[in-house]
């Protein structure tokens, strides 16, 4: 008898793979940047249908194919999985501390700076009327 | 800072400048800034010498392991007064418009 072909084990790979690539289109956005939750929703429909796949594959595995593959790309999706966890969770949370930043009632550090047209700028040109917001940024690359 | 950038109107409304720092020259902010339509000044710090007086030096974090800056905010009233400080734990996370606006109208 010819085996049916497990859908889900293709489809939850697909979906993984696609969770992994999702954060690049989803950390435009402060709400699903902050907290990947988008990404984490694709693993996790990924995971569910990998698991629906490698259930018909070793439970009924005269009916449905994918044992061998099946396997391998659970492998594969959890060590993807493993790989966005490790660099959204620790990567990217190796900030330095900077306890000593200018605290809320200090004086801002003095400083002149050229711009992007090359006019310089001192912490006090910026401060009329009102004040100035400054945003350290790492740089564009 | 793209966030920054589209409420831009609503700092200006409140006599608020903005102003980004990081190490990268004046020549490739002139080439960002055309290419994301700021309008406010990109700062250059090149030998990050005021990113280290702010402390907000990130030590071999550049694409080539140069020091650059973290991701930090600070509102600075007109007096030189810091009066809202944002230092992120996540790289990937930075402040929102939304918590300077509201960081100057309380101040």
């Amino acid at each position: 008898m010819k085996r049916k072909w497990n859908w889900p084990l293709w489809v939850g790979f697909v979906v993984a793979v696609g969770g992994l690539f999702s954060y690049q289109f989803f950390i435009q956005f402060p709400s699903t940047r902050d907290f990947p939750w988008a990404t984490l929703l694709l693993f996790g429909v990924g995971a569910v249908l990998l698991l629906v796949g490698l259930f018909r594959a070793f439970g009924r595995p005269q009916a449905y194919r994918g044992k061998v593959f099946g396997s391998i790309f659970a492998v594969i999706a959890l060590l993807l999985f493993t790989f966005f966890s490790y660099v959204t969770f620790y990567v990217l949370r190796q900030v330095p501390l900077s306890a000593q930043a200018p605290r809320v009632g200090e004086k801002a550090p003095e400083f002149s700076l050229p711009d992007q047209n090359g006019k310089q700028f001192t912490l006090a040109d910026l401060l009329s009327p009102n004040g100035a917001v400054l945003i350290f940024y790492r740089g564009h690359w | 800072m793209r966030s920054f950038q589209k409420r831009s109107s609503e700092f200006k409304a409140r006599g608020v400048q903005l102003a980004a720092i990081s190490v990268d020259s004046a020549e490739i902010n002139r080439g960002h800034a055309a290419k994301m339509g700021y309008t406010f000044p990109l700062l250059s710090d090149a030998d990050a010498a005021v990113i280290k007086r702010y402390d907000v030096l990130h030590r071999g974090a550049g694409p080539k392991g140069e020091d650059i800056a973290r991701p930090a905010e600070f509102y600075v009233d007109a007096g030189g007064t810091v009066r809202w400080v944002n230092l992120t734990e996540n790289i990937a996370v930075r402040a929102r418009p939304e918590q300077a606006l509201a960081a100057i109208d309380s101040h």
